[in-house]
Parts: structure tokens; sequence; C-alpha cells
């Protein structure tokens, strides 16, 4: 009998959790400093002032170190879906596997073979040529990111794919639906512009450092300003698009915005509170310590002071007969899949909008096998599954808070900056610089916080509503997991430790002048003078 | 034929592409990680040596990905079932593939013996392993595979993953395609390189490419008494549904039947032995450069090979040989298919294009001198 282990589905689930967690953490961070190295490449060729391309060479080489941990660890998730997520990948590839190959044509291929050249190219290109080139690497990783994120949003809201019984997969059928999901364009600018952010903190920390031990002065001042100025605009754009995004939660995944924000029981506008923090349980399907601020949910979540929001009971109540329903659908398309018959074809597409909450009755059903679920025991079954639509409450509604939070806290440190270093005050305040450069790792963890926000708050679901997590992983053996697990875990923390390493090392060394031996140039570099 | 048939035919003819561009291209850059040891005998060589790909081996690279990008699109049964089914061999392949761009990056920015010596032996493996489980796989592939499919699709993996690495067929596959990727990283080398490393590259390059020859020889007539699959009946048009539709027999020899319906095929052995032999007699000439074509002649061949004897078997099942995978069963939908031709058709000789500006921007020899003096150098 060929059963679905839940113990492989979880170590398969804490696999991707902890390869995507941990390839995140060097995303954005590309994301942002490509171009960052461009506009700093840019002021280099209009002024030609060589400290702009001590600048881009410096931030290169540690943009160089970081690349290297992205690309290695992406190559991970384009092989995961395969090894780990066997059924998944049969069951949406066909539709999914489109915006992945498109990012490896289109994006990935253009950043990755340019790279090289912004790297070795230097002294064989013209400055333009080169300035191109730089572009063109922050054009590929920002085209990357649209690809990868069309693919995720599509797991989100499913549009432009359909059943087909007689394949029984998901079939592509309209290729502008996937990309212009409304979710996919809202979640691509949000997750760029939050790499910005990213990269203008790393930026402005590692200045601050210098700042502070007063070396390099006038090369931390300009990397400094640039950074604020750029962190800035990004956090404005961040919390604007995560505002968009979260009304994009409210009409397409009204679980996910219900644990995100920990709604139990239906909104009553306009008083209800937006809940500052709390202790969900998700046993007890209830809140602790609950701390709000009235009257603000509603206007947040909808954009209107009347529209309720539908709260996790009221959900699972609704799902019930959407449960019912897609068990009668499966046990229609297993008949159908042996039979070929007209008549159970017809049950079949009578209740096909359901057949997700069929499949999510799998582990409740007698031997995983949903037909075989006899009238007794429809009642228990349905019960039994009711729970499982919602997502872990507790995680989603963290994960969005501390990102908020986070968020907040960005603004409020690029605007003092912005201010200070427009002032040219900075070095007046040692403690708000040192605040700066421990502030470095602040929006990695946002950004992995929003991502768990997004991922876990899909749950229970690997293609929302269509396919359950728990059908979705490839049916390994535990001891296969526990080999993959250890192995992640080792070179990963070799990866990191080195990567580090490298970094301290490099940011410590600061940047190198090439102004002495470089006579064309208008105004030799400072941090030769500082020394 | 319908448009979807001819659709499934040009997409199996693409995926022919794919896997002959990446063993080129990437098995070049893995045959300089494997040989980085051995012709590099100090610190200055070894990084002449990493310096001759250093601009190149990400872009190369993507082929990898886009090899993984391109099943996954195209022949999403394909690549959800192999990938699953080589589940232990595949994590070793993506351990030791994500080891390389961290190598490349992280090798030189440390002076210190042990620090390099370390990231010197994670070329040596992340150019050994990959292209021996890259050959192995189609060695494994070409005996039939152990898995079967639930009425859903659900896949359930049947043999353990021992049987795939302790297989003498598979190991003679994997060591065919290490000493070609031996092979196109030597020449590569020659081409970029003065001696010492030159001459050094000049003797593994041809060892490799004998070695080479006489491994895809021995394949060739071991092949008669491996155990082949044949299509009973199963229609070209079929929806892409490997659960049901098709009926396959198993008999020793199968895999020669289309070399005796259609003799014409023999040219692509004929054309990969020649290759190897010819490759060998080239780097002997120093004449880098077209022993570099002679390598592309080779993988044509060798590949080639395979696809024709397998045709129209992509994976065959030896547990539930019906579901076995082939290019009517396994592909996208046709919608699918058309969407991705029309990208591919846009992007691919776009990609060439500046692929080969890359090159050529960054041509020349490569010598200690110059990467000592350059801070970007690898």
């Amino acid at each position: 009998m060929d059963l679905i282990n839940p113990s492989v589905v979880d170590l398969s689930r804490f696999q991707f959790a902890l390869t995507a967690l941990y390839h995140f953490m060097f995303v954005p961070l590309t994301l942002g400093l490509t171009f960052m190295l461009a506009a700093m490449e840019t002021v280099y060729v209009v002024t030609g002032k060589q400290i702009y391309k001590d600048m881009v060479l410096f931030w290169g080489k540690l943009f160089g170190i970081n690349f290297a941990l992205g690309v290695a660890t992406g190559l991970t998730m384009e092989f995961e879906f395969g090894t780990n997520w066997s059924m998944y990948s049969r069951f949406f590839g066909d539709m999914f596997g489109t915006p992945l190959a498109i990012e490896g044509l289109m994006a990935f291929f253009m950043e990755s073979t340019f790279v090289g050249i912004m790297f070795f190219g230097w002294d064989r290109l013209s400055r333009p040529a080169h300035l191109a080139v730089t572009y063109l690497v922050a054009l590929g990783s920002n085209l990357s990111a649209v690809w990868i994120l069309v693919a995720n949003a599509s797991m989100n809201v499913p549009d432009g794919a359909h059943f087909d019984p007689t394949t029984m997969r998901m079939t592509f059928d309209s290729f502008i639906r996937v990309v212009f999901n409304p979710d996919a364009q809202a979640k691509f600018v949000h997750t760029s512009v939050a790499g910005y952010v990213t990269a203008s903190l790393l930026v402005m920390g590692v200045s601050a450092f210098y700042l502070l031990r007063h070396e390099h002065r006038q090369f931390a001042a300009r990397s400094f300003r640039m950074a604020a100025i750029f962190g800035i605009i990004s956090t404005v754009a961040v919390i604007t698009l995560g505002d968009v995004l979260g009304r994009m939660d409210y009409e397409h995944q009204p679980t996910k915005i219900a644990a995100m924000e920990g709604l139990w029981h239906t909104s009553k506008p306009p008083y209800e509170p937006w809940i500052v923090a709390a202790l969900p349980d998700d046993a007890k399907q209830e809140s602790y310590f609950e701390i709000g601020v009235p009257y603000v949910l509603t206007p947040l979540v909808t954009h209107s002071f009347s529209t309720p929001i539908t709260g996790m009971h009221e959900l699972e109540e609704q799902a019930g007969p959407r449960i019912e329903s897609g068990i009668t659908a499966v046990a229609a398309l297993k008949r159908y899949s042996e039979t070929h018959l007209a008549e159970d074809l017809a049950v079949f597409q009578a209740h096909e909008k359901d057949l997700g909450y069929g499949f999510l009755a799998t582990r409740h059903a007698p031997n995983q096998d949903v037909s075989a679920i006899t009238d007794e025991d429809l009642h228990n079954v349905v019960e039994q599954t009711k729970p499982d639509i919602l997502p872990n409450v507790f995680v989603t509604f963290w994960s969005f808070r501390l990102m908020v939070f986070l968020s907040l806290y960005f603004f409020v440190i690029f605007a003092v900056a912005a201010y200070l270093s427009l002032k040219k005050q900075l070095e007046r305040f040692p403690l708000f610089l040192k605040l700066c450069l421990w502030s470095i790792p602040l929006p990695v963890l946002a950004t992995e916080f929003g991502w768990i926000t997004a991922e876990a708050g899909r749950q229970p679901w690997t293609v929302f509503e269509r396919l359950p997590t728990f059908m979705s992983a490839s049916t390994h053996s535990v001891g296969y997991m526990l080999f993959s697990l250890a192995g992640f875990t080792v070179l990963y923390s070799i990866f990191i430790a080195a990567e580090l390493y490298l970094m301290f090392k490099f940011a410590r060394l600061g940047p190198e002048s090439h102004g002495e031996h470089d006579p064309e140039n208008g105004t030799p570099s400072l941090s030769v003078i500082a020394h | 034929m319908d448009l979807y048939t001819v659709l499934k035919l040009v997409w199996a003819g693409l995926l022919c592409v794919l896997l002959i561009g990446l063993a080129l291209m990437v098995g070049m850059d893995m045959g300089v990680g494997t040989l980085l040891r051995f012709v590099g005998r100090n610190d200055a060589e070894r990084r002449t040596a990493l310096n001759i790909i250093g601009p190149h081996w990400d872009g190369n690279q993507v082929w990898f990905i886009l090899g993984g990008g391109a099943i996954f699109a195209a022949f999403p049964t394909l690549y959800a079932t192999s990938f699953s089914v080589f589940y232990v061999v595949m994590i070793l392949l993506l351990f030791s593939m994500i080891l390389r761009p961290v190598a490349f990056e992280y090798r030189s920015k440390v002076d210190a013996r042990t620090w390099r010596a370390s990231w010197d032996w994670a070329f040596l493996a992340s150019g050994f392993l990959p292209m021996f489980v890259y050959g192995a796989a189609f060695g494994n592939i070409l005996q039939g595979v152990g898995y079967h499919f639930a009425w859903n699709g659900q896949y359930y993996q049947d043999s353990s993953f021992l049987s795939y690495l302790l297989n003498p067929f598979a190991i003679l596959c994997g060591l065919m395609a290490v000493s070609l990727s031996v092979f196109q990283g030597g020449v590569m080398l020659m081409m970029r390189s003065e001696n010492p490393i030159y001459s050094r590259a000049q003797g593994y390059a041809r060892i490799g490419a004998l070695v080479g020859a006489a491994l895809f020889a021995i394949g060739g007539l071991w092949i008669r008494h491996v155990r082949g699959f044949v299509l009973l009946d199963g229609d070209p048009g079929m929806p892409a549904n490997p659960m049901q539709g098709q009926h396959v027999s198993m008999e020793a020899g199968a895999w020669l039947h289309n070399y005796v319906a259609h003799p014409v095929l023999w040219l692509l052995p004929v054309l990969g032995l020649f290759s190897m032999v010819a490759g060998a007699v080239f780097v002997s000439a120093s004449r880098p450069y077209l022993a570099w074509w002679t390598g592309l002649g080779s993988w044509v061949g060798t590949i080639g090979t395979v696809g024709a004897a397998m045709f129209p078997f992509f994976m065959p099942s030896s547990t539930n040989p019906d579901q076995s995978l082939t290019i009517w069963n396994s592909t996208a939908s046709q919608y699918g298919l058309i969407c991705m031709l029309v990208v591919a058709l846009i992007f691919v000789p776009l990609i060439i294009c500046y692929t080969s500006w890359c090159y050529y921007v960054m041509g020349g020899k490569v010598r200690p001198e110059n990467i000592v003096n350059d801070t970007h150098s690898y």
C-alpha cells in the first residue's frame, strides 16, 4: 500500500524552508547592491571623479562575496522542486515551470554572463561600455526577481491554469494572466525595494563604521549620503507596496489575512482594533493578552470603514460544504480514471471547483483513500479536515508583525540619517552611527519574516485551494531526508562562516584607492589624504 | 502528424541540444576544476588556471540551471520523476555544484595555505562528481529505473539509490563523461595558457580523449546485452499522462532496434568515436582550437547515440514498464510548449550573441603576472 508519511512531508517542508530562507539572506542584498553600484558608476562616468570608482570597486567586492552565495544557494531552489516536491512539480509544473525557465533564459543568464565582465572587464572596456554592463547585471538580477515572484504568485493566486482530468494536472492556459497576476506585480516591487533597503543599510552601516573610526571619511560620507537617500525612498515604497499586498491577500486569500491579523472572529467595523501584540493559541483557536488600537484594522485592510473581514471560525464553517463537495469530486475523479465513463466525468465536473478541499481530506480518510470514505464517516472526516484549512496563526501573526515593526524602524533611521548627512552633522552623533552599524542585519531579518508571512500564510496549500502541501512532497524515506538535511546544514554552515569572515575582513580593510596613480582623474581620492 | 506531436518532437530535440550544451560548457569548467590540482603545481599557476575560466564559469553554469528550468517547463513529469528517483545522487550532485561558485569567489580572497588548499579540493570534488553523476544518470536510465505512479499521479520509488551508484554500466558511463570533461577542460587551458600549464594540460587532454574513446567503444559492445525497452503501443499525440495509455515490453538488446530499422543512425556513434580520436590527434599537434570543436563533436556523437537508441523513451520504468516516461506522455501541454518555444526563439539567439561578445572581450592568454597585479582576479 502506497501511503504518504507525514514525517517525510514535515522534513521536506523543513528542508525547503531552511534552504529558501538561507537563499533569501543573500538575494535582497544582490537586488539592491547591483542598482547602487550602477548608480555610483553613473556618477563616476559623468563626473570622472576617482572616488566614485573606488566606491564601485569596494562595494563591488562585498557584492561579489554575497553574489556567489546567492547563486550557489539558488541552484538548490531550482532543483528542490523536483527532488523533494515531485507531486507538486508534476501537478503544477506545466504552468509553474514556465516562469522559472524564462527566469533562466531572460534574466539569470544575462546577470551571470555580465557579472564576469563587470568584475574582470575594467581595463578592457570603455567607461560607458562598462557602465552598460553594470546596468545589465542590475537589470538581470531584478528581472530574475520578477519571474521568481511571478512563479510564487501563481502558487498563491493560481490564475492562468485549470485542472485537466485526462492528465491529472493543472493545464497552463494563459500566459498573460500568469504574468499580469496582480499578486505578482505587487510582490515584485515589494520584494525588490526591500532589497534596496537591505543594501542601503549595509552601505550606511559600513560607512558609519569608517566615520566612527575617522577613516576614509570622504568616501564614507558620500557612500552614507547616497545610501540614506536610496534607503528612505525604498522604505516608503516597501511600506506602500506592503499595504497593496495586504489588500491582495484580503481579496484572494482570506485565511492568510485572518491569520496575519490574528482575527478568530469576523471583524466588527468600524471599531475593530488592529492587534499590536497577542499570544495566539492555535490549538484552542483563541488569542491571549491582546493589545490593540481601535478603529485601525478595517481601513488598514479593506481601505473602507464599513466592510467586515471574515474571521477564522467563520472561514472554517464556510469550508465545511466545500470539503464535502471536494470528497465527491476526488471519488468521481478516481472512478473516471478507471472507467473513462461520461457519467463519472459529469459528477466530477459538477464538484470540480472543490477538488483541492477533497485532496485536503486525504490525511483523515481511511488508508488515505478519499474514495473509501463511507457516508457514516463523512461527517467525521469533514469535521477533522475543517481546522486544516487554517495556517499556523502564531507564526503568521508574529512574522507579519515583526516585519511591520522593523520597516517602521527603518523609516525612522533612514529619515534621521538622510537629515543628518545632508546637514553634514553625522560625526557629531557617534551613538547614531553605532546604531546604523548594528542595524545592518535587521533588513535581512525583516525580509525573512516577510517571506515567512507569505509562505506560512499560504498553508495548508502549495497551490492555493488546489493542491495541499501534504500531498505535494516526494515520497522519500525518512533516511533520505535526514541525509540531505544533514548535508545542507553542514555545507550551509561552512558557507555562512566563510562569507561572514570575508565580509568582515574586506569591510575592515576598507576601500583601496587607485587615486595616486591615476593621472587623468580630477580629484585625488581623499581616502589617501585621510591616512 | 498533429501539432502537439510536432511540438513534442521539437522539444525533445531542444532537450538534446541543451544536454549537449550543458555537457560541453559546464563540462569544460568542471574539467578545469578536476585538473586544477594537477596542472597547477604552485599557487600562481593554479590561479592562472582558475582565471582562464574565471570570467565565464558563471555564465556557463547557467546552462546547468537552464537545463533544470527547461526540463521543468517543457517536461514537468520527467523533471518531477527523475529528480526524485535519483534523490541521493541528485543531492550529492547539488552539494558539489553549490561548492563551485563559492570556491571561485572565496579561494583567492584569503592568503593562507590551508584555506586555498581546501578550496582546491572543493574544485576537484565539484568538477569530478557532477560529471560522473551526469554520465552515470545516462547509464542508469538506459537500464530502466524503479518507480511507479498511483492513479492521481503521486510517484513512488521502488529501488534504492545504492542500485544506481553501484552499477557497473553506470560507472562506465560516468567515467566516460569525466574523461570528456577532462579533455575539454585541458583544451580550454591550452587555448589560454603558456608553459608549463600548457604542456601539462596537453597531456591530460590527450588522455581524456583516448580514455573517452575506449570507454565509448566498450559501452557500445556492452549495450547489446543490456535490457532495453520497446513501446508496443502508445499514440504520439496522447495526453501527457504517464499513468495509463501505453504498453511497454522489455528485452535484452532492444536499444539497437532503432539502429537496425534506420542504419543511417550509425553515423552518430561514428561521429562520437571519430571526434574523440581526432581530438587526441589535434591536442598532440598543438591545435587546441580545432580540438575544442572535436569536443563538441564528441558530445553530439555520444548523447546523440543514446538519444537515437532510446527514442521515444525518456526514462523507462523497470518496475512498471507501462508507466515508462516517453516523449509522448511526459511533456507539458500544447499551450505550454508553444509559450516556451516562443521564449526560446527570442532569447537563445540573444544569449549566444552576448556570450560570444564576452568571450571576445576577455580573449587572449592569461599569465601569472597579470593575476598578481589585478585586484579583481580570482
